[in-house]
């Protein structure tokens, strides 16, 4: 109960106070609110761009859960969801000559691969050079921007367009859109990405290697002394990581833009740290706050017009609000401390 | 020519140096610090309206760093009093700074993104470069030559050893805390009131990142860290003034591979094959007395 309680809470608080935020700035909470629910879910197009967004968040939660599941912290999701997508439109615009059903399955592994080896390097760099992962993923995030910028401006410059953008894709690579949206891109990647979820679950609760993943997370010692090799584990679980966040790339090359654009992805990989830790992890608990911070992205989209002083921005601080509410280990502990009576001698550091 | 690319890279490294500076105060005292980016970005709003209010940049960076200190409090608050993970409390202060400054924009001028330009008497020439330098000398006797800098290597490294001297190890944490928000602050005034006319939406553009690689290049001690900065500071230089220009024929040289040097540079430091850098061994682990 307090499993499921405690998100339930947090995204309340981090609401309430981003709410609270937009009263300050002069616009009624009920209006914005309203603007929000309206935007995200008020038509079949709305509520698709919302599924739209919600597809590459599933990919970044689930690669952020997976890494976190072997004690290891992913900030890389955003580089590793980049070279994913790049290396989609780059087979797709090389090869453009071939055709469904075998060209998207082509673009799918690129994507797949790319992926898994942007994870693999601080997977590697983590497990036999001692290198902290939250370091090097970070800085793997700016080399892939740069890598991918270079190839979209000099390699494979789209001679059509004056954006950064790669060639468009061959027609044979795009993938169905499901019509009942209205227009909205939703893909076929969206019921990728459920599968995706169904199969990490099985991985890590079915699987002799989703319990060596877990027993690594969980103490590194103890799992050593099981006869477990705590490094390869970790290797294969950056890899997996890296691989699913790959995966963003099927829905925005393939089932959306046709091609790479640079900078396509509203920190994609960061909203996933925020998707897995509401969703604690879970496959079906991250699947529900993708959806949520989906909403909030497509619903802030339409704060712009929409009010006077209110902007898009919100879902930054609605997101990083809802992030801080449930990080706050202590603040659940500290509340029920709270509830007792304080004892005096105490009372003055417990904690300080 | 060459004198000419000294000169900015001096100036381009100054709000790196600022910023890594800050982040050595909080991860020596064992206070991971992926925040400086926010805090920077929210120090080079504060500032651009300080100056915009005040007309001086003097009180403008003052308000910069107090923006800082802020957020760097907030940050303190979930990574020191409510025991959050530093990791994820660090990204979503990112976030904030990064949705609200251009909130703010909109509320205080009526436009998304970025604030009035400022005039250019009202911005600084050179000061912050000096003062940069500076205070790379006040840190490096701070941390060698003061008990309070000791006490905050302890903090990072034994905790429990500085515990048990009766000092308050999350009090040190504290402070290094906010240190490093004034001077995440300060690097982020002088990109807005001293590099630039103004304040911009993600005007930062992972600068604090770079000071955090700067500092693990320098291998977390002042004068290193900001040799680190220089070096990464000549990089941007090089970049800025490579920009368009063609080598040899039409092609323009691709500037991305210069931009993406300091990232890979860290790697490789980080990972032994070029000198050995380690972090400060109690960092990110909050601390709980007994």
């Amino acid at each position: 109960m307090r499993k499921l309680l405690q998100p339930i809470l947090a995204v309340a608080l981090g609401l309430a106070l981003g709410l609270a935020v937009t009263w300050i700035a002069g616009e009624s909470p009920w209006h914005v609110l309203k603007i929000l629910e309206k935007g995200a879910f008020g038509s079949g197009y709305d509520f698709g761009m919302t599924l739209f967004y919600t597809t590459p968040l599933i990919f970044t939660g689930l690669s952020v859960a997976v890494a976190f599941h072997a004690g290891l912290f992913n900030i890389g999701a955003e580089g590793q969801l980049t070279v994913g997508a790049l290396a989609a439109a780059v087979v797709g615009a090389v090869w453009s000559g071939l055709s469904a059903p075998l060209a998207p399955v082509v673009a799918v592994l690129a994507a797949l691969l790319a992926g898994t080896i942007w994870g693999a390097i601080p997977g590697w760099l983590r497990a036999r050079r001692g290198s902290h992962e939250v370091i090097n993923t970070i800085m793997l995030n700016f080399i892939a921007a740069g890598l991918t910028s270079y190839v979209a401006l000099y390699l494979l410059k789209n001679p059509d367009s004056q954006n950064p953008e790669t060639r468009p894709i061959g027609p044979g690579y795009l993938i169905h859109q499901f019509g009942i949206f209205g227009g909205a891109p939703v893909s076929a990647a969206l019921p990728l990405a459920i599968l995706a979820a169904a199969l990490v679950w099985v991985l890590l609760w079915r699987t002799s290697l989703g319990f060596e993943i877990r027993a690594v997370g969980q103490s590194e010692p103890a799992a050593r002394a099981a006869g477990i090799d705590a490094g390869r584990i970790r290797i294969i679980a950056m890899c997996l990581a890296g691989g699913l966040a790959g995966l963003v790339g099927v829905g925005e090359v393939l089932g959306n833009a046709g091609k790479f654009k640079v900078g396509f992805s509203p920190e994609f990989g960061f909203i996933g740290i925020a998707v897995a830790l509401l969703g604690r992890n879970q496959p079906a608990g991250i699947l529900a706050a993708a959806l949520l911070f989906g909403a909030l992205h497509k619903g802030t989209a339409d704060l712009d017009f929409e009010t006077e002083h209110v902007t898009r921005e919100l879902s930054l601080i609605l997101q990083a609000l809802v992030i801080l509410s449930v990080s706050a280990d202590g603040l659940w502990s500290w509340m029920k401390e709270r509830r007792r009576p304080v004892i005096p001698e105490t009372a003055g550091g417990v904690t300080c | 020519m060459l004198a000419q690319l000294l000169a900015s890279t001096l100036r381009v490294s100054t709000p790196l140096i600022f910023a890594a500076l800050g982040g050595m105060f909080s991860e020596r005292a064992g206070v991971v610090n992926i925040a400086l980016e926010g805090m920077m970005l929210l120090g080079a709003f504060g500032a651009a309206v300080g100056t915009l209010v005040t007309h001086s940049p003097w009180l403008g960076s003052a308000c910069g760093m107090g923006a800082g200190i802020l957020l760097a409090a907030l940050y303190g608050l979930f990574a020191i009093r409510l025991r959050a993970n530093q990791i994820v409390a660090g990204t979503a202060i990112n976030m904030l700074a990064l949705g609200l400054t251009p909130f703010l924009c909109k509320i205080l001028y009526d436009v998304t993104g970025s604030t009035p330009p400022i005039p250019i008497d009202q911005r600084f020439r050179t000061a912050p470069l000096y003062l940069s330098w500076v205070l790379v000398l006040v840190c490096w006797v701070w941390m060698k030559r003061t008990p309070s800098g000791l006490w905050i290597s302890f903090a990072g490294e034994h905790p429990e050893a500085l515990n048990a001297a009766g000092i308050r190890v999350n009090r040190v944490r504290w402070l290094a805390v906010l240190i490093s928000g004034a001077l995440a602050g300060m690097g982020g005034a002088s990109l807005s009131i001293f590099l630039s006319s103004s304040f911009s939406r993600n005007m930062t553009a992972g600068r604090g990142f770079m000071a955090l690689a700067a500092l693990i290049f320098g291998k977390w001690k002042p004068v290193p860290t900001a040799i680190a900065c220089l070096l990464f500071g000549f990089a941007e230089a090089v970049q800025i003034r490579l920009q368009g220009v063609s080598l040899l024929g039409s092609k323009p040289i691709p500037v991305q591979f210069i931009q993406i040097l300091p990232y890979l540079v860290t790697i490789l430091v980080l990972a032994g094959f070029v000198g050995h850098s380690r972090a400060p061994k109690a960092a990110g682990t909050p601390f709980q007395r007994e």
